[in-house]
This record gives C-alpha cells, sequence and structure tokens, in this order.
C-alpha cells in the first residue's frame, strides 16, 4: 500500500505520516493541528508573518501595523444555545484580530451553502452576523457565495477573514510572556464547548448552558487604556485555555504554573465536564481572554477588567515561571501538581 | 450536581494522609482496580501526598483497556459496512487495532458514532429503519445494566435492525487471577466504588478470606481515595483481612437489585480474553440464547476474526501492575497518545495515557 502522500523537502514529515488520510483531530485545535500547521502549512508557506504563529498576522503597510485574520466556521448544529454560526463567523474573526491588540475595522463573509438549504435559516444566519458586526463596531465589506451539490455539505459552512489597524506602542504576541508576569482570564471557562456538546445528537443532556460567543474588542480597547504594556493575549477556542497556554510556554521559551483553585467554571459546566470526563481546560471558548500582563500590573487590571461587561468574572489564574519551559503545570486542589498537556485531538467523552 | 468541590478539599486530604502516614510503619502494595481511580489519582496528584513506604499498583479496571484486540478488529470489520451506523462510547474510537483504529474508518467513510448511552443507538435504530445499528457494548458490571436495557427495550419493542458487539467483563474474576499470579504484589485492594454499586460487595467476603487480602470499596474523588487507602492501611497494619465500604453514600452491599435483574435475564458467564493479560476463566458475560439475534459478531459473521498483540506493547504487565507505564520502553518514545500501541496508552482511564497526559515522565519536573 502506498498512498502517503509526497512530503519530501518538507521539514520532518514524519507524524503526518501516521495519518495517511485527515482526521477530525486534525482540525481539534490539539496537536493533531499544531503538527499539520508546524510539519506541512509553515514549511510550505514560509514567512516571517507567518511564522509568529499568532491568532492574526501582523503586516507593516504604509507606516502602520495590519493585523489580518481569518477563520472558518463548521459548527453543528447551527444554532445552539447562546449563539449560532452566525454571531461565531463574525465574533471569532473579531476576536483573532483583537488579541494582537488591533482595532477590528473590517470583515469578508465567504459562505459555501449545501444545495436544499432553507433560505429561511440563512436569513437567520445573516441577521446574527448583522447584529454580531454592530456590536463589535466592525462592517463586513466584501463576501462570496458558493452552493455545493445536496450530501456534500452540512447545511451551511462560513469563512470570514478580517483586518484592522494596531495602535503604536502596543506589542502583543504569543513570544512576548516572561517570567514572574501574571496569567489573568477574562472569566468562567469552557462554556462554549459544553454548550455545544449538550445539543450534539447521541450526546444531549439537559442544561442550561449557553454559549459564551462574544466579540471582545470592546474589552481589550478597554483594557488597554488601562495597560498599554500587555503582553500576550490569546482567546483560548478550540483545544481550550491548556492548548493556548501551552503554545504560548513554547512560543515563550517560559514554564506556566495554574492554580486550579483559582479557575472560574460555572457549577453546571463543571458538572457537565465531570458527566462527559471532560477537563474544563480542554474545552472551547468563543467569548474569553487569557491575558499575560507583569505582576506590578495584574492587581490593577484585573480590577478594571471585572468593571467591564465582559470581563465581570475576571481572576487571576497562574503566574509565568523560568522552571520547566514550555510546560504548563497545574497545582491541584489538594496540594500536589500535574502537568496540563494539549489536547491531542478530538475530544472525547469517555466511558463511564 | 452535587458534591463537586466537598471531595476535593485539600485541607481535609492533607489530614487524612496525616492520618495515614501515622499508622504506617512499613511498605504496602494497594491496587487499585478501577481506572476511573488511577486517573484521578495521577490528575489529582493524590500519590504525591501519600508516604513513600505506600505504593499504588494500577489495576485492570480500565474497560477499553482490556477489549481484547480481536473484538477491535471486528469492531472496525462491521463499521466498515456501507449498511451499518456503528455507536461507540467516545474513547473507544482511537484504540488501535490490528492496522486501524475507528477515527480512520470514518475517515475512509464508515458511519461511526460517538453515543453516550446504548439507549441513544437504540434511538438511532428507530429513526434509520433501513440501517442496521450496532453498539460497541464494552466496559464492566458497570456499563452493562444500560447495555441489558437496550437489547430488553430492542425486544420488547421488536425493533430488529439493532445488536451489539458485547465484551463485557467483570472484576471478581480479574481479582482472583491476580492473587493466584506468581508475580503478585499487591497486599490490598481499592475495590470500584461504581461496580460494586450495580453488584454490592457480597461477591469480595470469599475473596478476601481466601487470599488473606483486604479489599476496601472505594469511590473516586480525592477524599474518598484517601478514605479507602487509610481503612487499607489500618486493616494492614493490625493484620486484619476483610471487606470494608468507604464508599457508603453510593455502594450497599447488596447492590442495585433491578440492575442485576436484568442482568441476569440478558448474560450469561463467558470465559473472555483480557487485552494484554490473556484468558480468564468465567470473567465476562455475554447474550444469553434467547438473545443471540441481538448478537452483532452473529449478525456480521465475524466470529473467526483473530489478531496479535505489538510485541513492543507492555500493556498486559502494566494492567496487571508488575510494571508501572514509565517502566516500558516505548512510554512516551514509540507509544503516546497520539500514537498508541495498546490501549492504555489512549483511553483516559487507561494508565499510561493517565501517566502521559499528566507528566509522569521519569524525568518529570516537581516545583513549585
Amino acid at each position: 500500500m502506498n498512498d502517503s502522500p509526497d512530503f519530501d523537502g518538507l521539514k520532518c514529515p514524519i507524524p503526518l505520516r501516521d495519518y495517511p488520510r485527515i482526521t477530525l483531530g486534525h482540525g481539534g485545535g490539539g496537536q493533531l493541528s499544531s503538527e499539520l500547521v508546524e510539519h506541512l502549512f509553515l514549511p510550505a508557506f514560509h514567512n516571517p508573518y507567518l511564522e509568529n504563529l499568532g491568532d492574526s498576522a501582523v503586516l507593516p503597510i504604509a507606516g502602520k501595523r495590519l493585523a489580518f485574520s481569518t477563520d472558518s466556521f463548521v459548527v453543528r448544529p447551527l444554532f445552539f444555545p447562546g449563539g449560532s454560526i452566525g454571531d461565531l463567523a463574525v465574533n471569532g474573526t473579531v476576536n483573532d484580530l483583537a488579541m494582537s491588540g488591533a482595532k477590528p475595522l473590517y470583515l469578508s463573509a465567504g459562505f459555501i451553502i449545501e444545495e436544499g438549504f432553507e433560505i429561511q435559516q440563512l436569513v437567520a444566519i445573516c441577521n446574527q452576523m448583522s447584529q454580531a458586526a454592530k456590536k463589535a463596531g466592525i462592517s463586513i465589506v466584501t463576501g462570496d457565495t458558493k452552493v455545493i451539490e445536496k450530501g456534500h455539505g452540512d447545511g451551511c459552512f462560513i469563512n470570514t477573514s478580517g483586518i484592522g489597524i494596531i495602535p503604536d506602542g502596543i506589542n502583543i504576541g504569543p513570544a512576548n510572556a516572561r517570567p514572574d508576569d501574571v496569567i489573568l482570564i477574562s472569566g468562567t471557562i469552557a462554556d462554549h464547548g459544553m454548550a455545544i456538546m449538550s445539543v450534539r445528537e447521541g450526546l444531549e443532556f439537559e442544561t442550561t448552558i449557553e454559549s459564551d460567543s462574544a466579540a471582545l474588542n470592546s474589552l481589550v480597547e478597554y483594557m488597554l487604556k488601562v495597560n498599554t504594556d500587555i503582553h500576550v493575549l490569546r482567546d483560548p477556542t478550540r483545544g481550550g485555555v491548556a492548548s493556548s497556554l501551552n503554545e504560548i510556554a513554547t512560543s515563550s521559551k517560559v514554564g506556566i504554573v495554574l492554580q486550579e483553585l483559582s479557575i472560574p467554571v460555572t457549577p453546571s459546566v463543571q458538572s457537565a465536564c465531570e458527566f462527559l470526563g471532560m477537563d474544563p481546560l480542554h474545552v472551547a471558548n468563543e467569548g474569553k481572554l487569557i491575558a499575560i500582563v507583569s505582576s506590578e500590573t495584574a492587581e490593577l487590571l484585573l480590577e478594571m477588567m471585572k468593571k467591564h461587561p465582559l470581563g465581570k468574572d475576571s481572576a487571576i489564574i497562574g503566574t509565568v515561571t523560568s522552571d520547566h519551559s514550555g510546560r504548563v503545570v497545574e497545582k491541584t486542589a489538594i496540594g500536589a501538581s500535574r502537568v496540563v498537556t494539549p489536547q491531542i485531538g478530538e475530544q472525547l467523552p469517555r466511558i463511564c | 450536581m452535587k458534591y463537586l468541590k466537598e471531595f476535593r478539599d485539600g485541607k481535609k486530604a492533607k489530614h487524612i494522609a496525616e492520618e495515614i502516614r501515622q499508622v504506617t510503619t512499613q511498605k504496602w502494595s494497594i491496587m487499585e482496580v478501577c481506572g476511573g481511580q488511577t486517573h484521578s489519582i495521577i490528575r489529582n496528584g493524590i500519590d504525591q501526598i501519600l508516604p513513600d513506604d505506600i505504593e499504588l499498583i494500577h489495576g485492570p479496571g480500565c474497560p477499553v483497556c482490556v477489549t481484547p484486540l480481536h473484538l477491535i478488529d471486528k469492531a472496525l470489520a462491521i463499521a466498515s459496512r456501507d449498511d451499518v451506523i456503528f455507536c461507540s462510547f467516545g474513547d473507544m474510537l482511537r484504540v488501535p487495532g490490528s492496522k486501524q483504529d475507528l477515527f480512520s474508518v470514518r475517515a475512509t467513510g464508515g458511519d461511526v458514532r460517538i453515543v453516550y448511552s446504548p439507549l441513544d443507538a437504540l434511538q438511532l435504530a428507530r429513526k434509520n429503519p433501513d440501517k442496521e445499528i450496532v453498539f460497541f457494548g464494552i466496559g464492566f458490571e458497570t456499563t452493562a445494566p444500560a447495555n441489558a436495557m437496550a437489547i430488553h427495550l430492542a425486544h420488547k419493542q421488536k425493533i430488529s435492525n439493532f445488536s451489539v458487539l458485547v465484551s463485557h467483563v467483570l472484576v471478581p474474576p480479574a481479582i482472583e487471577a491476580i492473587m493466584s499470579s506468581p508475580q503478585n504484589r499487591v497486599q490490598a485492594f481499592l475495590a470500584a466504588g461504581h461496580v460494586c454499586s450495580v453488584m454490592g460487595y457480597w461477591q469480595y467476603h470469599p475473596l478476601s478470606q481466601k487470599y488473606r487480602i483486604p479489599i476496601v470499596i472505594t469511590g473516586f474523588e480525592p477524599l474518598d481515595i484517601l478514605e479507602g487507602i487509610r481503612r487499607a492501611v489500618i486493616q494492614l497494619e493490625s493484620g486484619k483481612a476483610e471487606v470494608k465500604n468507604a464508599y457508603q453514600r453510593v455502594v450497599t452491599e447488596d447492590g442495585n437489585q433491578s440492575a442485576q435483574k436484568i442482568l441476569e435475564e440478558i448474560f450469561d458467564v463467558t470465559d473472555r480474553t483480557w487485552r494484554g493479560i490473556g484468558m480468564i476463566p468465567r470473567s465476562g458475560w455475554k447474550l444469553r440464547e434467547k438473545y443471540r439475534k441481538y448478537d452483532a459478531e452473529i449478525r456480521f459473521s465475524v466470529q473467526d476474526i483473530e489478531a496479535c498483540e505489538s510485541e513492543l506493547c507492555k500493556s498486559g504487565e502494566v494492567l496487571q501492575g508488575i510494571i508501572k507505564p514509565v517502566d516500558c520502553p516505548a512510554f512516551g518514545k514509540k507509544c503516546t497518545p497520539r500514537t498508541p500501541l495498546g490501549a492504555t496508552m489512549v483511553s483516559g482511564e487507561g494508565a499510561c495515557a493517565a501517566y502521559y497526559n499528566y507528566g509522569r515522565f521519569n524525568t518529570v519536573e516537581e516545583k513549585e
């Protein structure tokens, strides 16, 4: 059997060969996704802007720094408690831009729609995109529509790309965490992932958990008014807080220490995670950010974040250390410690 | 859900650990039977706060881990069929068969779905009368009642497009196999609390007496596990060998009578091969003759599929507590959760995965 793709010329292709075909895990935001990026996309497209691996590329244009980002949305079901693919498509790209400190300005929207899809649903999706855009203060200025044959898609997929301008004096990036910095989170974690899980076919369970889908640019703008020296910002979407912090630890060549008892999780999300055997640190968020700042400025920033509607449950969850570089360690509730690894592929509910 | 925090209290945990320290005068090896307990021990770092003299040996109670390779291959064969919707608990999807896993079957067009209960699979059977719905019915006494219920309902409601690939295994014969092994090092057992919630613990008295070994029915939260260890150590130190229940909020001596009744109706005791361990007599359940038409092995004629294990994988020795995951030469090198050689590296309850995921390498730093 020789259906291995030809990776000659690309860097260290070995891990990709373990999987001759794409599995769902390759899109899960965990280790398999990282391997695709590291071993395929980076060597194939290499350039200094891409290699930063931030949520958006930072491009010097006409004396300004432009943030540019793209994201595709394939969430199922299309409508879920607390949101829909429409507001997710806007908020997701707005957030990717905001995480570089940029003021998001313009978005594109590409629709890939399956033949037979109800127009009424598309109307509902566009209404929600429009509302989300208004709320985030951005405009959707260009777009594209493709229709694919019935059975070749799952209703409706959306891609959005966006641009924004990074104000002068802001230098935020995944490689900027320094030892003794403090890690903040802007609220409770794992809400979005568990809201989606609760309505997936075959896994439905009764709960009041709602997605936290929100555009974070107003929160970021507000935070930058208090503290222009924010080192890292990240919205922990797929792969959750664990994957984001592992990426930051690797990029910044530092270790991270989390305090289990400080991490905000609502009781209903905690229950659902226990029930399905999932770690909230691995579950997706769509309206939360991780901020890493110097220890001197952390308390004041926390106080201010709590005054913003999108940051009222903010908390300090850990610190950066020069020890165990590239690794995230959590101090557990009983005073022991464990290593927090990035999620591997798709999240799997356990058996019992 | 109640009791999310109560049984994880750091102060109380330290208090129990201190009590254990005070009564411990020599080295003791205690096996936690259930993979859920192993996961909790490593996840919370319970072993880190115990006295050095207490060694925890991780037992075979991970249903995903002990499901034999040939059964995974049978599942893969059935799941690859065009007329089948194959339903499984999530963590079975990444368990490697001889050549591939269920994820790969799905990537090549197989209809493989994650469900949380066999009753959801039965619902799929009602919704898809033109398809064969097969549920991968694995697990210990804990998951068996729901599988029995699904078959009972399918039979009652005459749902003919539903079948189950059955591979149930039982805890007491596994304890017996470990105790009668010449390599055995186990001096006390923490019995699996959830298995006992179904079956009770009356079956454990003869085992405890025969092998002169303390058995403590134990839960899964940090305080539950610490209390189980405390009661085991107290017995060991005083030369006692009794069955004690440290999980009284869930487990009774007789267990869940209605569950046992339906298990008795649907299943019959059979010999089972345990992945990594081998055949253990009368250690599993199969469908009774009356319900054989719901047996997916027969329905899809896959009884004859056989398979050989990777020679590199030492999961059998891990599952019997003979070696720790980190003692396997493949651990963390050829074998990782992403490229697992054996099921103990896949399941959240597998000892190898617990060690890997929570960073228990030989070189791991324990730093403030």
